[in-house]
C-alpha cells in the first residue's frame, strides 16, 4: 500500500520541521534572555541598584566582562547556556558585592532552579488533575441540555473560572477555609493537606477553558447522524455521551489541556506566592526582588523551555490524533 | 435523566444577507437578563471610571489615619459620607479606590486591547493578503511569539525597564498583537478571493485601500470579540503584574495593588482584600459574556437562538417553520444510518 509510506513520510516532514522550529524559539529565547539583560537598563545599575558607586560600577563591569564587545558576550552566553552554566546567583553566592573571582565562588543557578521543579511541577500535577475531572463533570452535563438552565449556570460558572484572579481566589481560600472553618493548612509544603488549597486556585482558569470545550465538541458530536442511530436503537443518554460520542470529541478537548498545562506552568508563579510554595515561581518572584539577574534568566528560561516543550508535545500529540493534520502534514 | 437529547432544535438555514436592524439586537438583548446585567454592570463601570471626580466620595489618596481600618458601612469620623466599603490601614475610602481603581484598570485594559490590536490587525490585513513571504515572516513570527509565557516574559522585562503605565501598555502590546494578527488573516484569507474584493481589485484600487475599505469592515465583528475578551485579560494581567509589584506604582489605587496591600491585613479587614477582587471579577465576567453573546448574535448560522421569539408556541410555530423549510433545500441534515467511523 502506498498511503502507508505517504503517511509516514508527512509525519517525518512534519516532526521535523516543528522540532526545527522548536529549536529556532528555544534559541530566540536564550537570545531575548540575554539582550534583554544586557541591553534594556544598565545591567551592572539594575543589579548593584542605584546606590552602587561609580567605581564598584566599574569594577563590576570589569569583572563581569561587561565591557567585552557585545558580540563576545553574546557568543560566551551562548556556549555557557548549552553546557548549563547560567552563571552564579548573586544572592546565594556573594555576601559582599562583586568579588575579585565572580566565577566559580558563587552558587550555579541552574541547579537552584532545577531543584525546585518537582514542587512546581506538582502543584501542577493536581490542578490539572482537578480541572479535567471538574471540567469534564460540568462540560458533559450541559452539553446534554443545551439552552437549558443548568447549561446556563455552567456556563457561568465557566466563564467566572476565567475572569477570576487567581491570587485573589488564593487568598479567599486562605481566609474562608484555612483561617474560618480551620481545615486546611494556610501555606506551606509537605502533607497532602498542603497541595489542596493552591491547587484548587490553579485549577480555577483551566476547569472553565476545558469546559467551554468539552460542552461545545460534544454539541458538535451529538449532533451528528450516528448518534440519531445510536438512540433509535434504544442507548440511554449516558450511554450514548460516554460510549459513542466523548471519544470522537476528545481532540479539542485533548489539545485545549495541553495548551492548559503550559499556562499551568506560567500560572504557578502567582499561585506560589501566595501560598508560598517553594516551587520556581516562587524563586522567580524572590530573585526579582532581589535583583537577582543571572537567577531571573535561568528561572524564565527553564519555565518557558518547559512550556515551549510542553506545546511542542501537544502538537505532536495532536497530529497523531487528528487524521486530518497527519495526512496534510500542516501547520496545527 | 429524559432519553431525549435536545439536538433536535434545528435552525433555519441561515440567511446571510438578512440586515438587522439595530433594534433587533437591543431587543434581544433586553429579552436576554445575563448579557443584560453585564451591559448594566459595564455601563455603570465605565460612567463611574469616567467621571470618578464627581462619583467618588473621596479622594482616593487621601489618608485619614484616625479612621483606619473601618469596616463596610461605618461612618466617617469627620462627619462626611458613610464609608459603604469601608476604609483601608491608611484611612482610605475603599468605594472611593475602587472607583478610581476602574479608571486604572479599564484604561490599561481598553488602550492595551485598542494598540495591540491596531498593530495586529493591521499586519494580519497584509498577511493574509500579500501571502507569500510577508506572509510567511509574519505568520512565523506569531506563531513563535505565541509559544512563549507572555506572563513571564512581561514581568521579565518590566523588571528590567522598570514598572508604570506606559511600560505596561507596551509590553501588552508587544505581547498580544500576535492574537489579533492570526485571526484577522484568518478572515482576510476567506474574504480576499471573493468577488467584491476582486471587483475592488479590477477598479484599480491600491491595495492598502482594499485592504482597509473593503476586506476590514467585514472583518470587525469577530474581531471586536476578540477585542473585548482581550481587554478583560490585559484587566486581568495588570492585576496580576500590580500584585507582584510591577505593574501600576502606589499610592495609584489599581485593584491588583489594592489586593496587594490588604494581603497584610487579611485577618483584620476582609473587605480590604474582598472588593476589589469582586471588582475585577465582575468586570472581567461581564465582558466574557458580553463577548459570548455579541459573538452568537453576530453568527449567522447561530443567531436564531436569541432571535426569536421567546413564548413557548411561539417557539414551536418557528420550529415547524425552520424544519419546513429545511426539508425545501432537500435536508442539511437527513439521519443517514452511520455508525462512528
Amino acid at each position: 500500500m502506498g498511503r502507508a509510506t505517504t503517511i509516514g513520510d508527512h509525519m517525518t516532514r512534519y516532526l521535523l520541521r516543528r522540532t526545527v522550529n522548536t529549536l529556532v524559539l528555544l534559541l530566540v529565547l536564550v537570545s531575548f534572555v540575554f539582550l534583554a539583560g544586557r541591553m534594556i537598563g544598565d545591567p551592572a545599575l539594575n543589579i548593584l541598584g542605584l546606590n552602587a558607586s561609580g567605581q564598584a560600577l566599574e569594577n563590576f563591569r570589569e569583572n563581569t566582562g561587561l565591557n567585552d564587545p557585545l558580540i563576545e558576550q553574546y557568543g560566551r552566553f551562548l556556549t555557557d547556556v548549552i553546557s548549563g552554566d547560567f552563571g552564579v546567583s548573586y544572592r546565594y553566592g556573594f555576601s559582599v558585592l562583586p568579588s575579585e573571582e565572580l566565577r566559580g565562588a558563587g552558587t550555579e543557578v541552574l541547579p537552584l532552579v532545577l531543584e525546585r521543579l518537582p514542587a512546581t511541577f506538582r502543584l501542577a500535577g493536581v490542578a490539572i488533575f482537578i480541572a479535567v475531572a471538574l471540567a469534564l463533570g460540568l462540560g458533559l452535563v450541559a452539553a446534554m441540555r443545551p439552552g437549558s438552565w443548568v447549561d446556563r449556570i455552567i456556563n457561568i460558572i465557566a466563564l467566572a473560572g476565567v475572569s477570576i484572579v487567581q491570587f485573589w481566589l488564593g487568598l479567599v481560600l486562605i481566609v474562608v477555609v484555612s483561617v474560618h472553618l480551620g481545615w486546611l493548612p494556610t501555606s506551606g509544603y509537605g502533607t497532602w493537606q498542603h497541595v489542596i488549597l493552591p491547587a484548587l486556585t490553579l485549577a480555577a482558569r483551566p476547569t472553565g477553558r476545558i469546559a467551554q470545550v468539552v460542552r461545545s465538541s460534544m454539541l458538535d458530536e451529538l449532533s451528528k447522524p450516528y448518534v440519531e442511530t445510536a438512540r433509535s436503537k434504544g442507548a440511554s443518554t449516558p450511554r450514548i455521551v460516554l460510549i459513542h460520542t466523548l471519544k470522537n470529541a476528545s481532540v479539542p478537548i485533548v489539545t485545549m489541556i495541553g495548551d492548559e498545562l503550559g499556562a499551568l506552568l506560567t500560572g504557578a508563579v502567582l499561585v506560589e506566592t501566595v501560598f508560598a510554595w517553594p516551587g520556581v515561581g516562587l524563586l522567580l518572584v524572590d530573585s526579582l526582588v532581589r535583583r537577582d539577574l543571572p537567577l531571573i534568566q535561568a528561572a524564565i528560561f527553564v519555565v518557558a523551555t518547559l512550556v515551549i516543550l510542553v506545546n511542542f508535545a501537544v502538537d505532536v500529540a495532536y497530529s497523531f490524533l487528528d487524521p486530518k493534520i497527519r495526512l496534510a502534514g500542516g501547520r496545527a | 435523566m429524559t432519553e431525549e437529547i435536545r439536538t433536535g432544535e434545528h435552525p433555519p438555514p441561515p440567511d446571510r444577507s438578512e440586515r438587522l436592524s439595530r433594534w433587533t439586537y437591543i431587543a434581544a438583548l433586553a429579552r436576554d437578563p445575563v448579557p443584560l446585567l453585564a451591559t448594566v454592570y459595564l455601563v455603570l463601570l465605565v460612567v463611574s471610571a469616567v467621571f470618578a471626580d464627581l462619583v467618588a466620595p473621596y479622594d482616593p489618596i487621601k489618608q485619614n489615619l484616625r479612621g483606619r481600618l473601618a469596616p463596610p458601612f461605618s461612618a466617617d469620623a469627620g462627619g462626611g459620607f458613610i464609608h459603604l466599603l469601608g476604609t483601608d490601614e491608611l484611612g482610605r475610602d475603599m468605594l472611593s479606590r475602587v472607583i478610581f481603581g476602574a479608571r486604572v484598570s479599564l484604561s490599561v485594559g481598553v488602550l492595551g486591547a485598542v494598540v495591540s490590536g491596531i498593530i495586529g490587525v493591521s499586519l494580519g490585513l497584509v498577511a493574509g493578503y500579500r501571502r507569500g513571504f510577508v506572509e510567511d515572516a509574519i505568520m512565523r513570527l506569531v506563531d513563535g511569539m505565541l509559544a512563549l509565557p507572555s506572563l513571564l516574559v512581561a514581568l521579565f522585562i518590566l523588571f528590567l525597564t522598570g514598572a508604570g503605565f506606559l511600560n505596561l501598555i507596551i509590553v501588552f502590546t508587544l505581547l498580544r498583537w500576535m492574537v489579533y494578527a492570526r485571526m484577522t488573516r484568518g478572515l482576510t484569507l476567506s474574504y480576499r478571493e471573493l468577488d467584491f474584493v476582486k471587483a475592488a481589485r479590477a477598479l484599480g484600487n491600491r491595495s492598502v485601500r482594499v485592504m482597509f475599505r473593503h476586506i476590514l469592515p467585514n472583518t470587525l465583528s469577530p474581531l471586536l470579540v476578540l477585542a473585548t475578551l482581550e481587554v478583560a485579560f490585559l484587566i486581568l494581567s495588570e492585576a496580576s503584574l500590580s500584585f507582584l509589584g510591577f505593574g501600576i506604582q502606589p499610592p495609584n489605587p489599581s485593584w491588583g495593588l489594592m489586593i496587594a496591600n490588604g494581603r497584610e491585613w487579611l485577618q483584620q479587614a476582609w473587605w480590604l482584600v474582598t472588593f476589589p477582587g469582586l471588582a475585577i471579577l465582575l468586570t472581567a465576567l461581564s465582558l466574557n459574556l458580553l463577548a459570548n453573546w455579541v459573538r452568537t448574535v453576530t453568527d449567522p448560522v447561530q443567531r436564531w437562538r436569541l432571535l426569536t421569539p421567546s413564548t413557548k408556541p411561539q417557539r414551536r410555530l418557528f420550529r415547524a417553520k425552520a424544519r419546513l423549510a429545511e426539508r425545501g433545500t432537500g435536508g442539511v441534515e437527513t439521519a443517514i444510518p452511520g455508525g462512528p467511523e
